[in-house]
């Protein structure tokens, strides 16, 4: 279990304003300057060091991924970095803590993140609804221009550097990396096609980084406090660190708690979240990911531990670690439904395959969740959610057809017997 | 894909200008200079609001929406043709292309919410306001919306009424809520249970220092 002088965010909960001087006291912006002149080199090995990987739910390992920008003195071009804070994954609500209660991470990590791939403009994606939240960070980003954290030789680091907050306008799809760069040049959020990749030509054609808030507000700590710190935490060496766990569902106390990666899971709703509501063994199953990772059931749930490897090796995904609980009264077959519904309202209409197979899908699952199907068609389903995935330019298709696929794995008969319940008392009609 | 259900309003005025200038100046300032178009969406939001406080004044009130003269002058803005501004405003959900109620009421009705009893708070509002999903009230106040995910899980049920999220609702603080909006007041933001951010309700289990500090426990 993670103990508090390990932990990251201090402030999770909002005990303590957000604003310049509390962040200070707690420890941001100390000597930020310092750990920039160590070097870019020092930098990204460090971060590679500390095992980081990105929190936005694809797990990739973050040094490596900055160590993919090229020289700027080469490309002749401006840099970017952008930082993805369009969480709408269902089931996830940590960014929306760590933009309201401690935005100054953020915007530490921002400086460091953006001189170790040579940016010197980084952005801020926020989902439009979070109006609160982004209000909160440009209130930080302006004390921070004015304390000299950031424009020019931003915390005496001799680099310059500025953030601007842009707000999204309520598009899950902006969350996909070129879909958000799209949405950022102010076009439809449609994903581009891949390579090139960001880091080749991104923002305005540009090198371009894309990270997750949680991860860029990991990077002040653990510069601090060393790779080998944050490396010494979590299970083993390609799950390390902490990582903030949204609980929510079926359980007594949902809440957003930072804990161990690799945190057995069962450990992780009894002690933080009370338990599931009427004991363990009323326990249905978990979505352990956020809404695109394949459901696990009960069996699973008792044993399984939090961390990207063991979770894919158990066919679904840490993803973006948002913890959906169900108990034995939901009605699990709607649940993924609503699910598909969701995907469906998402899409972004430009890859058939996901345009009209998320649209079958929740049609589909809206006969199977009233009965109003036959056994076959489970069958046919599956073969759909196989048409769907992987024949798209973006992960949409994918996570549209993951739950589904989750649910006939391990809840078929529970599908067969609402079938065949619905044909008897349609004949007793 | 956004709905069809709201394209265009009968009711369309001729004419818009954005009233601040310094804000329009201000939003292009955020982009480089050769890229004003990035400031499509900002500016979409801005007239938005514009319209939104305007309405507000109106004698039957109205929310915030975006009118087609108001998409034109923004393409003018920013140098580009129309339909580049068209696209995007009707490509995300929180550009309102027809007038809205005053109050926007946005329920989150995503398998969280709905596990945690979206369906009670839906349909609490729906009674007390005697309108269905996706109607406004006569008197203008009030327009129902289904939205997906809002992304305040671990607070659910929750709902959204133009900028502020209400939060571990029940279906009597739902309608609490909905009669202090209509007596003119201002509900208390956020958790309506007065849970601290995302806190556990009975108690923080990390943290317990900076709580007590804070004199949460």
């Amino acid at each position: 279990m993670l103990q508090d002088k390990d932990r990251i965010y201090t402030n999770l909960y909002g005990f303590e304003s957000f604003s310049l001087p509390s962040a200070k006291k707690r420890g941001d912006w100390d000597k930020t300057g310092e750990i920039i002149k160590k070097g870019k080199d020092w930098v990204i090995d460090e971060m590679k060091k500390s095992g980081l990987r990105g929190r936005g739910g694809a797990g990739f390992p973050t040094g490596l991924k900055w160590s993919f920008m090229p020289d700027p003195e080469k490309t002749g071009k401006p840099h970017y970095l952008v930082i993805n804070a369009d969480e709408s994954e269902p089931g996830t609500c940590k960014d929306r803590d760590i933009l309201r209660h401690d935005p100054h991470k953020l915007i530490e990590g921002a400086l460091i993140a953006g001189f170790a791939m040579g940016a010197h403009a980084a952005y801020i994606y926020i989902r439009g609804e979070f109006f609160n939240e982004g209000s909160a960070v440009v209130k930080a980003i302006k004390e921070a221009y004015d304390a000299g954290l950031l424009g020019k030789n931003a915390a005496k680091s001799g680099w310059d550097f500025d953030v601007y907050l842009h707000r999204g306008a309520g598009a899950y799809i902006c969350g996909e990396e070129t879909a958000l760069i799209e949405s950022l040049e102010g076009k439809k959020g449609q994903p581009r096609n891949k390579p090139p990749f960001p880091a080749m030509a991104g923002l305005y054609s540009c090198p371009t980084t894309v990270n997750n808030v949680e991860t860029i507000a990991n990077v002040p700590t653990i510069l601090r406090r060393g790779g080998d710190w944050f490396a010494g935490l979590g299970i083993n060496e390609k799950n390390t660190g902490s990582k903030l766990f949204c609980i929510s569902g079926h359980v007594n106390q949902p809440c957003n708690v930072e804990e161990e990666m690799g945190i057995p899971l069962k450990e992780l709703i009894e002690k933080h979240a009370g338990g599931v509501r009427g004991g363990w063994d009323n326990l249905k199953a978990i979505i352990p990911g956020g809404s695109s990772t394949p459901v696990l059931p009960k069996d699973t749930c008792g044993t399984i531990t939090m961390d990207f490897d063991s979770l894919r090796e158990a066919g679904t995904g840490l993803g973006t670690a948002g913890v959906i609980v169900m108990d034995k009264d939901t009605d699990i077959v709607y649940a993924i439904a609503r699910l598909s519904q969701f995907y469906m309202h998402e899409s972004c209409g430009q890859c058939t395959p996901c345009r009209e197979g998320t649209g079958w899908l929740w049609r589909t699952m809206q006969r199977m969740y009233t009965g109003n199907a036959t056994i076959d068609e489970i069958d046919m389903l599956y073969d759909l959610t196989k048409e769907i995935e992987g024949q798209t330019i973006c992960a949409l298709g994918d996570a549209a057809a993951w739950p589904v696929q989750g649910l006939i794995r391990h809840f078929r008969p529970e599908m067969e017997a609402r079938i065949l319940d619905y044909r008897k008392k349609l004949k007793a009609a | 894909m956004k709905p069809k259900f709201e394209p265009n309003a009968k009711y369309q005025p001729k004419e818009f200008t954005f009233k601040s200038k310094k804000k329009v100046k201000n939003i292009l300032a955020n982009y480089p200079s050769n890229q004003a178009r990035s400031g499509i969406m900002p500016l979409l939001d801005l007239a938005q609001r514009q319209m939104g406080e305007e309405g507000a004044k109106a004698k039957k009130p109205f929310g915030g929406w975006i009118t087609r003269a108001a998409m034109d002058h923004i393409a003018e803005v920013v140098g580009q043709p129309p339909m580049k501004v068209y696209e995007v405003a009707t490509f995300y959900s929180m550009y309102n292309l027809a007038p809205v109620g005053k109050n926007l009421v946005q329920f989150c009705t995503t398998t969280q919410c709905w596990l945690c009893g979206s369906t009670k708070i839906l349909e609490a509002a729906e009674k007390h306001l005697k309108v269905k999903i996706g109607e406004s009230t006569k008197d203008g106040l009030f327009t129902l919306k289904e939205v997906e995910c809002l992304g305040a899980c671990v607070n659910g049920p929750m709902i959204q009424i133009n900028d502020d999220y209400y939060e571990d609702l029940t279906a009597e603080t739902m309608v609490d809520v909905l009669i202090a909006l209509t007596a003119g007041k201002k509900p208390n933001v956020g958790s309506q249970t007065k849970r601290h951010g995302s806190m556990a309700l009975s108690g923080p289990t990390s943290l317990e220092k900076e709580a007590k500090k804070a004199g949460v426990v």
